[in-house]
């Protein structure tokens, strides 16, 4: 078994470092740098030589390898640079926004599976007829709708249910508050993004629920304990949904992962400062060095979400475990 | 004397089936794909009679009618420079399809190539590729597309490529693992004991033993393409003005969530309807495909 976790991380390093050279040659292949931007943007005079002179105190003018060594040096040693476009250390960039977005990806798993669960469990249990056939159109509707546009209609939402019930309508607050300073202020902004993009990943989960155990269902062991009377929900919610279990938790954990990095569109309707809008930002300013650094932050979440879910799997499975 | 009346003596054929009955008994067996179906065609069809459905011109700004709501006129409203939205939804179809259909068909199919080669070669080539795979699949969807347009620009052409690249590893890897298996049986032994080469053997041997995967990723890439433009062009990163696009009519959406919410309702409603159109679609396709999955 130890082996066998040491091989698997492992096998993690050509990954990562693929990751590393691959976003490293895309953003040096986007036309212009970050002094272009800085001092060429929106088409004013740039001094030539003020350019150089950036690019040589940046760095951005070193052959490639030479770029590439430094980057990778920093990536093992832990040390991520200095942003290009705001000189803050990009640590201390990714540290006042990781809070947030790691709150919202845990509010929106949780608001996942509360959802997920029990429809999917429903949906399998009464397979073809009226209610399966609702809870899936629920959930392929999730699928279908852009989360952001979600969220516009919550705005929208909020605005008239508090304009009809108050007199003046109320928007969640922009400003970031953390959870212990003040926790009403914290949900009551958060808790939007975290059901706008709860529900559409909710979707995904639903369905794995239901196909699991639409499997399970049809086991040996199910008709056994059919034939020995227990009743139809013991069997269901006792027999069957343990073993229904090992696929959801593999895309719940997944699912995570890509909260961590991929709301950016989400954090946008919002106006959230978190990492998407970071990304966004780093990307269209040529930032080489904090993008860099976030997309290994969100790479390596998801490589490493993806090891943690192949163990737990093992570990749920003993049929794994021990083959 | 009287011969009891059999199928033999009665010189009437068995009643034919036509396309209604095909299609009601399909609607029975599977009312939410046939639902999906439906969605598809109409908007196929909103894609290509555009130009007579269509009451206005989707390019003309009209300041006078800036903004108004819905009404006898304008079914759906105007947006700020006066455009009519039900207009501009109906030409965006034309955007939404091109773009879902270009990006699954040529995603998956390059997935398929590569997916079917990998698993056939095996040895370094697989491990190589494999390799490759796992880089790109470490990328959230809409961050990979994010760089790569940063790359090629904006433009419904740039958006296209951006959308298409990281479709290519996630069909591959699906369609390699049910490729290995393919790959074991003695047709593909027999193939290659009479000579016949490698493209052949993958193209013409491999390759329709795989569809079923292959259309399961294909069709659930189109309703996903689609959702990557709007998001894209959300963004400002995609389709730009003037080219009708649903994605790109939300643009700013939100900013006008309180004074018109038409803006934002409607193009949202129509990319929501034409990707719960293919994925409904999608799943009877995949319903279909998989014996397990057949219900009695």
């Amino acid at each position: 078994m130890y082996s066998y976790i040491v091989k698997r991380l492992l096998m993690l390093l050509p990954t990562l470092i693929g990751a590393a050279i691959l976003i490293f040659i895309l953003l040096r292949l986007v036309p212009g740098d970050v002094c272009d931007l800085k001092f060429g943007g929106e088409g004013s005079y740039a001094d030539p030589e003020q350019i150089r002179q950036c690019q040589d105190r940046l760095g951005i003018s070193n052959p490639f390898y030479i770029q590439f060594w430094d980057y990778m040096v920093g990536f093992f040693t832990l040390d991520l640079g200095v942003s290009m476009w705001t000189n803050q250390p990009v640590g201390y960039e990714i540290a006042i926004r990781f809070e947030l977005s790691l709150q919202v990806a845990i509010m929106a798993t949780l608001t996942s599976v509360v959802i997920a669960l029990p429809l999917g469990v429903i949906s399998a249990a009464k397979q073809n007829t009226m209610v399966d056939y609702v809870v899936r159109a629920f959930s392929i509707a999730g699928i279908a709708m852009p989360s952001f546009w979600l969220g516009i209609l919550i705005i929208l939402g909020l605005l008239i249910t508090t304009q009809a019930w108050f007199g003046r309508s109320w928007m969640p607050p922009i400003i970031y508050t953390p959870i212990w300073v003040d926790p009403v202020a914290n949900l009551s902004q958060l808790i939007w993004p975290a059901l706008a993009t709860g529900y559409r990943y909710s979707a995904v989960a639903t369905r794995m629920t239901r196909s699991a155990m639409l499997e399970v269902l049809r086991e040996d062991y199910v008709r056994t304990a059919r034939a020995k009377g227990l009743m139809e929900k013991v069997i269901v919610n006792k027999h069957a949904l343990k073993n229904a279990m090992l696929p959801v938790v593999t895309i719940i954990g997944i699912e995570f992962a890509f909260l961590m990095g991929g709301l950016v569109v989400t954090e946008q309707v919002f106006n959230l400062n978190g990492l998407g809008k970071l990304f966004v930002a780093a990307v269209s300013q040529s930032d080489y060095t904090l993008t860099q650094a976030l997309v290994m932050l969100v790479v390596t979440i998801f490589v490493l979400m993806n090891f943690l879910v192949d163990m737990l799997y093992a570990w749920l499975d003993p049929r794994i475990r021990y083959s | 004397m009287t011969t009891p009346e059999i199928g033999i003596g009665s010189n009437e054929l068995p009643k034919k089936n036509n396309v209604w009955d095909h299609f009601v008994r399909m609607a029975k067996r599977q009312p939410l794909g046939t639902a999906g179906g439906l969605v598809v065609l109409l908007i196929a069809i909103m894609a290509v009679f555009a130009p007579w459905l269509a009451p206005y011109d989707p390019l003309e700004a009209n300041f006078i009618y800036m903004l108004t709501p819905p009404d006898s006129q304008f079914l759906m409203g105007t947006d700020s420079f006066g455009r009519d939205l039900f207009s501009r939804i109906i030409y965006g179809a034309r955007t939404a399809l091109l773009i879902g259909f270009t990006c699954a068909i040529v995603g998956s199919a390059t997935g398929l190539a590569l997916g079917v080669a990998s698993a056939y070669f095996g040895g370094y080539f697989d491990l190589i590729m494999q390799r490759v795979i796992d880089v790109f699949m470490a990328f959230p969807l809409i961050i990979m597309a994010l760089a790569i347009v940063s790359i090629f620009g904006t433009g419904i052409d740039k958006v296209m490529i951006a959308i298409t690249i990281p479709f290519i590893p996630r069909c591959a890897r699906v369609v390699r693992s049910s490729a290995l298996a393919v790959r074991e049986m003695p047709f593909v032994d027999a193939a290659r004991s009479i000579g016949y080469g490698h493209l052949r053997i993958i193209f013409r041997h491999i390759a329709p033993n795989v569809m079923a995967p292959f259309l399961i990723m294909l069709t659930a890439f189109m309703g996903e393409a689609i959702l990557l433009e709007a998001s894209l062009s959300y963004l400002g990163l995609g389709v730009q003005e003037p080219t009708p696009a649903w994605g790109l009519m939300l643009q700013g959406g939100e900013e006008f969530a309180e004074s018109a919410p038409w803006v934002p309702i409607f193009p949202g409603l129509a990319i929501t309807i034409a990707v719960f159109g293919f994925n409904l679609f999608g799943d009877a396709v995949r319903d279909a495909l998989d014996p397990r999955l057949r219900s009695q």
